[in-house]
Formats: C-alpha cells, sequence, structure tokens
C-alpha cells in the first residue's frame, strides 16, 4: 500500500518521539561502548578474541554499508513521497553513525576496518522496485535481516562491552524494522523472540 | 590434520543422519530470515549466495571474497555437512568469516536444511 500523507505525518511524529532525543543519546553511547572498549580489549583480550571481535564488528560494518547505500537507492528512486523519504534519510544516517563507530573500534582494536562498495557493486534487486511500497518491503527487509544478523553475533564477541554496543546497535535497527513494516501496514513483528529460538 | 578432523566429523554425521530429525521447509523459510543479514538465494552479499549449495565444496562461490579458512577447510556441503556447520560455524570452521553463533536446536537445522534442498535448487 502507499503511505497516505496523514498517516506519514503519523508515523513520522511517532518516529519522532521514539528517536528524535534518542538516537542522539544511543548514538553517543554506542560510540563511547564501541570505541571507549579497546583500552580494556587491549589489556584483557587475548590476540584471538580480539581478531575473532574485528571479525564481527567488520560483518556488521559492512551490513551498515549495504544499508547506507540501499536507503540511497531509495532516497533517488524518486518513489518515496516527501515524509517517507524524511524517514528514510533518517534512518540511513542511523546507519551512517553506526558505521562511523564500528569502523573506529575496528582500527583502535587493530583491524582493519572494511570498505563500503559502490552501489552497482551490492547488485539490489532495483528491477523490483517499481512504487514506494516495494522500496519500504525492500528495506524492511535489509533491517530485519541486520536485526537477526547482530542478534547471532553477538553471543560470540568475547568483550562483553562490545557485545553490549551491538545489542545497542541491534534495539535501533529493531526500531527501523518495525517502524518500516508500520509504514507498510504489516502487522508489527511483536515476536517474543527476535533471531533465536528458546 | 584439521581436514582430516572435519572429514572425520562429517563421515560421523552422514552414519548418524538416519536417526536426524524430519525437516518442515516451511518452517525452514522462516529461520532463513535469520540468515538473510548477510545471505540471499541467488546473490553475493556479506556472504555468498546459496543457489546452487548442496554437493557444492566449500568456498568456491565465484566472485565471493572467502577466508583462507574456508577455502581450504575440504567440506562438501551435503544435508550432514550443513547440519554439523549449522551448530556452530566457527566451530566448525575456525576462521571462517562466518559471524553467527549457529542453531543449537535439531529440529531447527533440520528445516533450514529442508527449505535450502529446495530453494537453492540451480
Amino acid at each position: 500500500m502507499l503511505l497516505l500523507p496523514s498517516k506519514a505525518s503519523n508515523l513520522l511524529a511517532r518516529r519522532s518521539l521514539l528517536t528524535g532525543s534518542g538516537r542522539a543519546v544511543l548514538s553517543a553511547t554506542a560510540v563511547g561502548l564501541l570505541v571507549g572498549c579497546t583500552a580494556k580489549a587491549g589489556t584483557m583480550q587475548t590476540a584471538d578474541t580480539s581478531k575473532a571481535d574485528v571479525d564481527i564488528l567488520n560483518t556488521a560494518l559492512a551490513l551498515e554499508y549495504e544499508g547506507i547505500a540501499a536507503y540511497q537507492v531509495g532516497a533517488e528512486s524518486g518513489l518515496l513521497q516527501p515524509p517517507v523519504l524524511k524517514l528514510a534519510v533518517g534512518f540511513q544516517s542511523d546507519h551512517k553513525e553506526h558505521a562511523e563507530a564500528l569502523a573506529k573500534a575496528i582500527t583502535k582494536l587493530g583491524g582493519m576496518p572494511v570498505q563500503s562498495k559502490t552501489v552497482a557493486e551490492y547488485n539490489f534487486p532495483t528491477a523490483t522496485l517499481k512504487n514506494q511500497t516495494d522500496v519500504l518491503r525492500f528495506a524492511a527487509g535489509l533491517e530485519e535481516g541486520a536485526v537477526n544478523a547482530y542478534a547471532g553475533a553477538i553471543p560470540l564477541f568475547g568483550d562483553k562491552t562490545l557485545a553490549g554496543a551491538g545489542a545497542s546497535i541491534l534495539g535501533s535497527e529493531s526500531m527501523h524494522w518495525a517502524i518500516l513494516r508500520y509504514a507498510l501496514g504489516d502487522q508489527p513483528p511483536t515476536v517474543a523472540f527476535v533471531g533465536q529460538s528458546y | 590434520m584439521l581436514r582430516a578432523c572435519i572429514g572425520g566429523l562429517a563421515l560421523a554425521l552422514l552414519l548418524a543422519g538416519a536417526a536426524s530429525a524430519e525437516g518442515d521447509p516451511a518452517k525452514g523459510e522462516q529461520i532463513y530470515h535469520r540468515c538473510q543479514g548477510c545471505h540471499s538465494i541467488d546473490r553475493n552479499r556479506i556472504g555468498p549466495m546459496h543457489k546452487g549449495l548442496f554437493g557444492r565444496p566449500a568456498g568456491s562461490v565465484p566472485g565471493f571474497d572467502y577466508s583462507a579458512a574456508m577455502k581450504n577447510s575440504g567440506i562438501v556441503w551435503t544435508a550432514a555437512t550443513l547440519d554439523l556447520f549449522l551448530q556452530g560455524p566457527r566451530q566448525m570452521v575456525p576462521g571462517t568469516k562466518m559471524t553467527f553463533v549457529g542453531l543449537p536446536k535439531a529440529q531447527d537445522r533440520a528445516d533450514l536444511i529442508a527449505y535450502l534442498e529446495v530453494a537453492t535448487k540451480p
């Protein structure tokens, strides 16, 4: 379905309520956690666990870069109504902040951050994006994937502080996913557990 | 040595395969959502594409930048080797780039593998 302007306004109002001031707090916290952990990591982790943590952070960074590129495709598609475009750009900004924090943490741990690819290299299924709904559904799928990826990777961190920072990012991306589903008129993903079955 | 260990584990899994759980592809499709942060059936992303997975040597999808550990693992993907790998990717292939903790439940793995058998046919 196409998002009606009134619904989009409500959506933006809700999003502002959810993330307006929260985003800055989340971002600052995530950066602090990710970058601040490294002194501790240097003294308390073995080289093997630090290398493993760098691998996890690099996977996360690659995901964030993919998300940034996907939102760029959506933003430049000409298919998004202005309120939805504003929403997409806001989500993209979150992913940029995640990526910046992750890259800094990787560098401080002695690793080499992965590089972003060109949009063409991501080979997005752009031919299937015909309207706003298609773009939103594509974005929702990526956000759901990111949430699951973080949920599947966080238990592997050797450094618990990094795990906490990863969980903070997972929370942000869960909000993106839920809001996009709401915009699509889908049922909110009200599952008791995400990314695992217990 | 590593190859021999993996080969031995895979053989044990193959021998135990007859007793493994029956998989439900529909449930497996839902579980596959957990893979879709990094993987797609038909295109390389953070992880390699899954099309043509069964019978393929690990680390062999063209255009994907694998870890040396995966390229040199000697694994061929079958239901048995996937079941072992999905229990703990980093335990089976130390050094893999795949940063996923694994699926501890045998039924979840069986469902996912049943889905992959259908969805990844070339």
